[in-house]
């Protein structure tokens, strides 16, 4: 759907965007993730072509678009809906017109956008505010005018450009969840860039993490917030403090297996004792998952690494 | 002080018909005058603000001609811009005295006014509201007059209304040089005659105008403003 390769942009000498790969699959909900100025918001509007890349290539839709024209890029981005953190809406037009205006950008009949415009008010739950003009909306609502409207003209891509971070922890939830359920229902792949980890872990298959416009980690989330490696970590802010005598053991348990008894099991049947010395649980696309470190002296170790990998399907790693 | 009275009021009645015609001709002056200057000064604001650096479609070149050119024309006195543009008008009217010869400089005056206010107008649009627009393939062409315009029409409208405040002041000043209208009256006989009565009715006409066009605007603005 989306394949970036080697992408870079300069902006005059500074490179604000650094040899950047990337794959987004169809259907998918895709996060860039990085603290501000990181670059993430100039990769995704790069996609749309609202943003000239230097080098490299981007192909959206089987389209390259740096080789587009106006009129091509325009036909691109009907195709590719986007929301802003601050909504950009039209202030001086009514819910209504907002949501009109790409139907009449692209000149459709007045009936066929008066059928749309009230398909997606009730997609989004503002059939009420049809005819009210934005001043009077709260920043959810407008957010949700927002995404209706970027849903006009049936995108098969949504770019959202950090859409939840003006809003308050209860809206931002409902906003991810109107964001999933067009991603399931109407198979929209959407992107979301955004430097809110709770984002991330709650709505994205994938992510992307930029720092100061490199790639620094790139896979599903779960190997990303459970088995941080070392940028990952220092990313997140996060050390585990571990001790520096016998063995650590991280253990990794996948959401299919989270709620099972393995650690007490293990110890009972081995006879054996550990400690555990660093634990974490995540909520991942509404799974828990978790990851455990246990530590233990070198004679057990061996015994508990193959109890590991003959009897459970935990993911472990000596540190 | 009742004679006093009676003695104003029957010089006021006196001079009614001077005065009602010099305020349909300064009426025709400012309106033609806002008009014509708002048509201009909003096709030299779009040309502005698509050729402005972060514009549409920069072009440095277009940008600083017209933005030098404005300027210069913003810096005349506007009584010496009339006596400048004598030729102009005798080109164009045919004569460079009377009410319709004073709505040349009238306009050429304040049309680079009303295209600085404009341009403001459109500028303060937000860049984000522009940059959703492109994001579903607005052309050029259709973020002017779809998105622009409509964010922008409410300030247009303080902007005209200012304009025509001002043209109203300007259109009296041209009355010393020839134009007609109230500034005319008040200088022939306010001044040469030395009639302080005139001189009364006429800026007394003036402020009420002066009002009149201020609450219209006013009214205006707030029922498109949302």
């Amino acid at each position: 759907m989306i394949e970036i390769k080697n992408l870079s942009k300069y902006f005059n000498d500074q490179k604000v965007l650094d040899d950047i790969s990337l794959h987004v699959n169809a259907g998918e909900i895709f996060a860039i993730v990085g603290h501000s100025g990181a670059g993430k918001s100039t990769l995704l509007r790069c996609i749309n072509g609202l943003e000239r890349f230097s080098d490299g290539d981007l192909m959206v839709l089987d389209k390259e678009v740096k080789t587009l024209n106006a009129h091509g890029l325009n036909e691109l981005r009907s195709q590719i809906g986007m929301i802003f953190q601050n909504f950009s809406l039209l202030n001086q037009k009514n819910v209504y017109e907002n949501i009109a205006l790409p139907m009449r950008v692209w000149s459709y009949s007045t009936e066929a956008i008066q059928k749309r415009v009230d398909e997606l008010l009730s997609l989004v739950g503002l059939e009420a505010k049809k005819f009210v003009y934005p001043k009077e909306l709260s920043g959810g609502q407008k957010q949700r005018v927002a995404i209706a409207r970027a849903l006009t003209l049936n995108p098969k891509i949504l770019l959202s450009d950090e859409a939840t971070s003006a809003l308050d922890p209860n809206t931002t939830q409902s906003i991810l969840e109107l964001l999933q359920e067009i991603n399931i229902k109407l198979g929209v792949t959407i992107i979301i860039v955004t430097h809110e980890m709770d984002v991330v872990k709650k709505v994205a298959s994938r992510a992307l993490l930029l720092e100061d416009g490199k790639v620094i980690g790139l896979g599903r989330i779960e190997d990303l917030f459970l088995r941080p490696d070392e940028t990952m970590m220092r990313f997140l802010g996060e050390d585990e403090e571990l001790p520096t005598e016998g063995v650590n053991i991280r253990l990794f348990f996948p959401h299919t297996i989270s709620y099972q008894p393995i650690v007490t099991q293990m110890a009972r049947e081995l006879d054996v004792n550990f400690t555990i010395v660093w634990g974490k649980l995540e909520k991942l696309n509404d799974h828990v998952v978790g990851s455990l470190v246990i530590n233990m002296d070198e004679k057990t170790s061996g015994r508990i690494t193959d109890y590991l990998h003959e009897k459970t399907e935990v993911i472990w790693e000596v540190l | 002080m009742e004679q006093t009275i009676t003695s104003f009021f029957e010089k006021s009645f006196v001079m009614k018909s001077v005065l009602i015609d010099a305020v349909i001709e300064t009426l025709t002056m400012s309106l033609v005058s806002t008009f014509l200057a708002t048509f201009i000064g909003f096709m030299l604001a779009i040309v502005l603000i698509i050729t402005d650096k972060n514009g549409i479609s920069p072009n440095r070149y277009t940008y600083k001609f017209l933005d030098v050119t404005i300027n210069m024309l913003r810096s005349f006195p506007f009584i010496i811009l009339i006596i400048v543009l004598f030729p102009v008008t005798k080109f164009l009217v045919g004569k460079h005295t009377g009410t319709f010869a004073m709505i040349v400089p009238l306009t050429i005056g304040t049309a680079p006014f009303i295209a600085r206010m404009i341009e403001g107008a459109f500028k303060e649009v937000d860049k984000s509201v522009v940059e959703a627009a492109q994001s579903f393939g607005t052309n050029k062409f259709q973020i002017i007059f779809r998105v622009l315009l409509p964010e922008a029409f409410p300030s247009i409208i303080s902007a005209i209304t200012l304009s025509l405040i001002i043209i109203v002041g300007f259109s009296a000043m041209a009355g010393t040089v020839g134009g007609g209208g109230l500034g005319a009256v008040a200088m022939n006989y306010g001044y040469y005659r030395f009639d302080a009565l005139y001189i009364f009715w006429t800026v007394f006409i003036l402020i009420v105008l002066v009002q009149i066009f201020q609450s219209l605007g006013d009214i205006l603005y707030k029922i498109v403003k949302h």
